[in-house]
């Protein structure tokens, strides 16, 4: 079974966020960027698919840049079989980002396109459904593990106070969440081998991007507030704060 | 300004958040010579439902009553949702920031071609155009954003906006529904609970959560404690540490690759304040935070801090929340 994996590059994490000079996005000096830890579940997701199955081969295709390539390799390192970068401007319009993925995997058809639930630096949350509805599939989101037949996905899906189970045909789009699929590390074999694994490059078709950042702004510091004391004997006290003071009891 | 405020409803009863984002667009609306209808989805009888928009400053509420949406099914209710929009003519259409609205909007956005902003948590009008409000980089910046399409189209956080009462009762009318559950792909298999009837760490007004310090996943009866003292409107939460240390189930981790939460009151408990975790809960109301080290980042955002053994610390404070709320 073949699968395509759309991933993204994004700032690592535990980054400390400022504010760039345009006012409108962050300061990248510094950054380490990474591959998006749930991209990195969906990629490992593909992978095991393709082991437990003994044939198929695993795509991973990102939007952005010429150093998303490095993204890409991560991926390829970890196992992925070949890479496409679209070039094209990453935006804060996922549905402009969706029919930029859309246009690529239209027509080459692999049964299971995977990507992570959310990306880990504007969690728009929305290109796997957007995604699947461009192509008009079926979509599951927020998986935490799933199986497959020869035609359709079953899917455990996160929603508040429990799982959904949901059954898709095939061809489908699901999105990943944190659960069964724990990502490898990759070897030492696998990074070398990366570096000669296909990448392509083309040009992205984005739709225009409709949605318009007119500011980012840093949120206001809390204020440290008090110790109100050690150990228990300070609780009635904390009691009496939450219910006079702060009115939340 | 027409907006539509589309509620979630689940086993037949209106999810509180609906009332959120009603009162949110009404709130914007009634400022610009507009109007709020809500569009409920549901199985039969869903329209016995629609009493609970009375004061909501919606007008009207539009039901859509079918056997086969009785539960979430994200191939019907995205098209039957397509159909009321067009025919309606909404200048904005708002939705909440739940699972179901977050996999929901983004197939109506699609099917609308207009953009989508998810998880908005302010919406202001600038010019006679909407300007929406935006946590990015779960919590550690916001982003306000502006949409070139009609109509423009949010999912509002939970527990941002304050439902408000405005004694108006709305008028009701059903929608006509000619899709045919046939021709959706998807099929429902089942629904398996967790938690019992615990909120959503998103959704819950106030959480208890907990870290490394609680050492041991069988300690967690401590803060269950706390947390059923507190009421039902009370969750748990959970640091990544735990999580990754399979101590607790992801649904409940806080922060980037967890949830984003706002409550009115936080508990940190045993959790020292990692980055990626303060991004995500420090916009509660309150926070308390309970740590054996003085020098932990977390009481640099709490209101209140107690130094100490948690395992003494908090069973105490179970047990005066419990006499304040006249059950000790």
């Amino acid at each position: 079974m073949n699968i395509i994996v759309c991933i993204k590059r994004v700032p690592d994490t535990e980054t400390r966020i400022r504010v760039g000079d345009d006012g409108t996005s962050i300061d990248p000096s510094g950054v380490k960027y990474v591959l998006s830890p749930y991209d990195e579940f969906a990629v490992e997701a593909a992978l095991r698919l393709k082991e437990a199955r003994g044939e198929g081969e695993v795509t991973v295709i990102t939007l952005g840049d010429d150093a998303s390539q490095e993204t890409l390799r991560t991926a390829l390192a970890m196992g992925a079989d070949r890479a496409v970068l679209l070039q094209g401007e990453v935006t804060a319009d996922g549905l402009a980002t969706a029919k930029g993925l859309a246009a690529e995997i239209r027509g080459s058809e692999p049964p299971l396109v995977l990507l992570g639930v959310k990306a880990a630096d504007d969690d728009g949350q929305q290109v796997g459904p957007m995604l699947a509805t461009l192509l008009g599939r079926p979509c599951a989101t927020a998986v935490s593990s799933f199986e497959t037949t020869e035609s359709a996905v079953v899917c455990r899906s996160e929603v508040e106070g429990g799982t959904r189970v949901l059954e898709l045909p095939l061809p489908a789009v699901v999105t990943i969440t944190k659960g069964e699929y724990e990502p490898r590390y990759a070897s030492l074999k696998g990074i070398m081998a990366a570096k000669r694994k296909p990448l392509e490059k083309k040009e992205a078709q984005m739709g225009p991007s409709r949605l318009q950042v007119k500011a980012m702004e840093l949120p206001a510091e809390r204020v440290a507030g008090r110790i109100v004391g050690e150990g228990p004997d300070a609780v009635p006290e904390l009691v009496r704060l939450l219910r006079e003071e702060a009115n939340v009891l | 300004m027409k907006i539509l405020a589309i509620a979630e409803q689940r086993d037949g009863s209106v999810r509180g958040v609906s009332r959120e984002v009603a009162s949110a667009a009404a709130g914007v609306a009634i400022g610009h010579e507009g109007e709020v209808d809500v569009l409920l989805v549901g199985g039969e009888g869903i329209e016995s439902q629609a009493g609970e928009f009375n004061g909501s400053g919606a007008a009207r509420v539009l039901v859509a009553a079918h056997g086969e949406l009785a539960e979430y099914h994200p191939d019907g209710y995205a098209r039957i949702l397509k159909g009321v929009v067009e025919a309606g003519g909404y200048d904005a259409v708002f939705l909440p920031a739940t699972s179901q609205g977050k996999d929901l909007a983004p197939r109506l956005a699609a099917l609308l071609d207009v953009p989508l902003a998810q998880d908005i948590t302010g919406i202001s009008v600038v010019n006679g155009a909407l300007e929406l409000l935006r946590p990015v980089y779960a919590g550690k910046a916001f982003t306000r954003i502006s949409v070139e399409a009609t109509p423009v189209l949010a999912t509002l956080r939970p527990n941002v906006f304050q439902p408000e009462d405005w004694q108006a009762e709305v008028d009701v009318e059903s929608v006509e529904i000619t899709e045919d559950p046939a021709s959706w792909p998807t099929r429902i298999v089942s629904f398996e609970a967790t938690g019992g009837d615990i909120p959503d760490v998103a959704e819950a007004g106030v959480v208890v959560a907990g870290g490394r310090g609680l050492k041991d996943p069988e300690n967690w009866n401590v803060l269950e404690d706390l947390r059923s003292a507190l009421g039902d409107s009370a969750g748990l939460g959970a640091s990544r540490a735990v999580v990754d240390a399979g101590w607790r189930p992801h649904g409940e981790q806080v922060g980037q690759t967890g949830k984003t939460v706002a409550p009115k009151l936080y508990f940190a408990v045993g959790i020292s304040g990692a980055i990626q975790h303060l991004a995500g809960m420090r916009t509660a109301g309150t926070i308390v935070a309970v740590n054996r080290d003085a020098d932990a980042p977390i009481f640099k955002v709490a209101d209140y801090g107690i130094v100490g053994d948690l395992f003494e610390v908090v069973p105490r404070l179970t047990q005066e929340i419990r006499a304040l709320k006249g059950e000790g």
